[in-house]
């Protein structure tokens, strides 16, 4: 059975233990969201609807924990290179870093970005409406289905924009003389958009897929999973660019 | 049909293969680790000796052996047998699931993880051969493919290893990380998972967090020495009277970087270790852990700190000295949670019934080492005492004796232990006592007089000493002793494979339980509900039996 998201407040049922002393425990009815669905009674495979879903969410959430520490490690390259230079004999400091103006047309991109996490946010919750996953799960049809995939592919579009943003930017930079190899900044400004944008052609690649998966996939959870996971990853990229891009354009 | 099935053999996802595969794995990246170690002695021993087939050992030959010998050890050995192969071959078992929460995905870490060792053994058939700059690969020596022979193709043959090794360290983590949290079977909360799934889930934290560091800095280093960028290459760097290209970046850098993926490995390596000593010490012991729930405390401290202090690896880096009294001052936090596992495993030992088998014997050779290695520890946490004692012998015996001696003996007391898993049979007894001491005689005579060398002020990564300065021919003896107890220590270990491979035939068979163990890989059941603690030992817990199994229905006699 599929995970939903309910908006009503759940009626809680009060179970008084019967002996005075402690007060009545509330107890939920599972598929509310939250809680750990009672898994210690039960064997793995029949702890509630949100199993799998927590499963899924925990191998991307660490991965993205490992990311993270990527980017901060590329982040903290940065300041370490910026304030690095040398004493030459005549007791000059000289530093090799020049600032670097990013492009305007970041602006730009970083507006998309954050419109398509909208975008996607907006696709994710569309698979968990109660009524339209319990039509999908009752196999009557495909309304969740069909709510998310255009929310789907305008994420897709926008993320595709956004890529095509960061090469233009790119392009702008060369006319401008600046390559990967041209002085100590520009290197970081290429890597950082560049393993950014790496992050993002698979970010893309996963949504193509969970819009396939959408469609394609028997099981009403695994088509949630699909579009779930790629939506976190989503997003954290999205937060990962916040800051990279504040790097970019704040910290030269 | 046939063909399809050997390749379902070979690709397979199930957990108990894989640990085979990882153990197959190690043994090849151990057995050419130790040859690598013992050529090293025979040359330091005796430094005119040609060999059969490649001749004299040239200074560069000398640090290939010192580098491929580091990063064959310290990846292939003592991170994929402790963080791979044993979770692959007892996590699920003890957790109570019959499997991984992303079996795909652990199958793929270990394909990758083989890759890497493959890219890694390539380096020494490419011409000028291995790369020369340690296992830590310091720029600008590694940056410069000029820097000296096997820095060209060698190097970059080396840091692709690396990177794939990291791929797969993270692939695997993440299948362990999720696995442990989400696929426990019914009753194993938290407070009864066994010590060393807390390791587990300690080291598999730290495995995504340090060899993430790792792959940046890695990729960085890549793009140093092929596209032109100078993040770790410094300005006016000349080679042979030849100027090499100028950058000012920082090595510095890359030492930060290095060190904080470098020190949170040494606890992968060695947290799993701790986790086995602790189950070990209570089986063999019989009696609980006490304060079960501090070790669980100490297990995350230990974890939690050693990720701030990598910089007592730099002190003598030109680093700011402020920021080495910082790291000296973390270092020595970290021995508190360190002690607080030891005393507790002395504790165990005071008031126990020790049964001397083989495994305990390793376990207790773990305990002398681990305690012996780590009282050096705070000695170099020292930046002052560091200045003079870094890049000496003295340092060498320090982690030879805390991180690999120990480490690999907590390796043995866990294939030891847990070998009637993989074949239903017992190692032979005797031949596992007379292993155990062998080793330990031959791994202190091979290691403990170093500290001495290195109090004398004999340099590491050094092809000789004598030659035209004589000023360590008074250290020449103690080099031979050490010598010859290397040769001894790896002839032991051929007891081990004899043992190991005879034993998987026609050991003694063992039964279900042949330790009369608690912790659920020993269980019968398929689908087993736990309703107690792993550690339930002693008199007092049944009025039948000196143990109660966690997958045992029986009520505590005493609650």
């Amino acid at each position: 059975m599929p995970a939903t998201f309910t908006r009503q407040t759940v009626e809680t049922e009060r179970k008084d233990p019967g002996f005075g002393g402690k007060p009545p425990l509330d107890r939920r009815p599972t598929g509310g969201g939250g809680g750990d669905e009672n898994w210690d009674s039960r064997h793995s495979g029949r702890r509630g609807p949100r199993e799998l879903l927590i499963r899924y969410r925990m191998a991307v959430l660490s991965g993205l924990a490992g990311d993270f520490v990527f980017f901060a490690v590329l982040v903290s390259a940065f300041f370490v290179r910026q304030s690095s230079g040398h004493i030459d004999p005549s007791e000059n400091f000289v530093s090799d870093w020049h600032p670097l103006a990013a492009p305007p047309i970041l602006w730009l991109n970083t507006a998309l970005l954050l419109l398509s996490t909208v975008t996607i946010e907006i696709a994710r919750r569309q698979l968990f409406r109660e009524i339209d996953v319990m039509e999908e799960w009752l196999g009557l049809g495909r309304p969740a289905v069909r709510r998310a995939a255009p929310w789907l592919i305008a994420t897709i579009v926008l993320g595709s924009l956004f890529l095509i943003g960061q090469w233009i930017a790119w392009q702008q930079l060369a006319q401008q003389g600046f390559f990967f190899s041209s002085n100590p900044n520009s290197h970081f400004f290429y890597l950082v958009t560049g393993t950014h944008g790496i992050h993002l052609v698979l970010g893309i690649a996963a949504l193509i897929f969970a819009l396939v998966a959408m469609f394609r996939f028997k099981r009403v959870e695994m088509r949630q999973i699909a579009v779930d996971c790629t939506s976190w990853y989503w997003h954290a990229m999205g937060l990962f660019w916040l800051f990279l891009f504040a790097l970019l354009v704040f910290f030269q | 049909m046939n063909l399809d099935k050997k390749r379902r053999r070979l690709f397979t996802t199930e957990s108990l293969a894989l640990a085979r595969l990882y153990l197959f794995l190690a043994l090849l990246a151990v057995v050419t680790g130790t040859i690598l170690s013992l050529l090293m002695r025979l040359h330091r021993t005796w430094p005119n000796l040609a060999l059969p087939i490649h001749g004299a050992i040239l200074p560069e030959d000398y640090l290939a052996l010192v580098t491929m010998h580091g990063t064959l050890m310290v990846f292939f050995v003592l991170t994929v047998v402790p963080q791979s192969a044993f979770p692959n071959l007892v996590l699920l078992a003890q957790i109570g699931s019959p499997r991984m929460a992303f079996p795909r995905l652990n199958a793929a870490a270990f394909w990758i993880t083989t890759a890497s060792l493959l890219t890694l053994l390539a380096a020494f058939f490419v011409p000028q051969g291995a790369p020369i700059s340690g296992w830590t690969a310091y720029p600008p020596l590694s940056a410069l493919a000029a820097a000296g022979p096997g820095q060209a193709t060698g190097m970059d043959l080396w840091l692709i290893a690396i990177t794939l090794f990291c791929l797969a360290a993270v692939l695997s983590s993440i299948n362990l990380l999720a696995t442990i949290l989400t696929r426990r079977c019914p009753g194993m909360t938290f407070t009864r998972l066994p010590l060393t799934v807390w390791s587990w889930l300690v080291s598999s934290s730290l495995t995504v967090i340090a060899f993430s560091a790792l792959f940046a800095a890695a990729s960085m280093l890549l793009a140093d020495r092929h596209f032109g960028t100078s993040f770790f290459l410094p300005p006016s760097v000349v080679i042979n009277g030849v100027p090499q290209r100028n950058g000012s970046g920082s090595p510095m850098l890359w030492l930060h970087l290095f060190w904080f993926f470098g020190h949170p490995e040494v606890y992968i390596a060695i947290l799993p270790g701790m986790g086995l000593a602790s189950s070990l010490l209570a089986n063999f012991t019989r009696r609980s852990v006490p304060g079960y729930r501090l070790m669980i405390v100490a297990t995350l401290l230990i974890g939690f700190l050693g990720l701030g202090v990598w910089g007592h690896h730099m002190f003598v880096s030109g680093m700011n000295p402020y920021a080495g009294t910082a790291f000296g001052l973390t270092t020595i936090a970290i021995s508190v949670p360190s002690s607080a596992e030891i005393l507790t495993w002395l504790v165990m030992l005071f008031r126990g019934r020790i049964q001397l088998a083989t495994p305990m014997l390793f376990i207790l050779g773990f305990l002398s080492f681990f305690i012996a290695g780590g009282l050096t520890g705070p000695i170099l946490a020292q930046p002052a005492l560091d200045a003079y004692l870094h890049n000496t012998f003295f340092v060498v015996a320090h982690f030879h004796l805390v991180m690999a001696m120990a480490g690999v003996f907590s390796l043995f007391a866990g294939i030891y232990y847990w070998f009637p898993l993989l074949t239903g049979r017992r190692m032979n007894e005797a031949l596992g006592q007379i292993h155990f001491w062998i080793s330990l005689i031959a791994a202190y005579g091979a290691f403990f007089p170093m500290h001495f060398a290195g109090l004398a002020g004999e340099p590491r990564h050094y092809a000789q000493l004598s030659g035209p300065v004589e000023s360590f021919a008074r250290l020449i003896p103690v080099e031979r002793g050490i010598t010859w107890s290397a040769f001894l220590l790896a002839a032991a270990q051929l007891i081990f494979l004899f043992n190991v491979f005879r034993s998987a035939r026609r050991g003694a068979l063992a039964g279900p339980n042949p330790w009369r163990a608690t912790t659920l890989e020993w269980s019968p059941l398929e689908h087993p509900n736990v309703s107690r603690g792993p550690y339930a030992y002693g008199p007092d817990v049944s009025p039948s039996s000196d143990f109660l199994s966690q997958w045992d229905s029986e009520k505590p006699f005493s609650p």
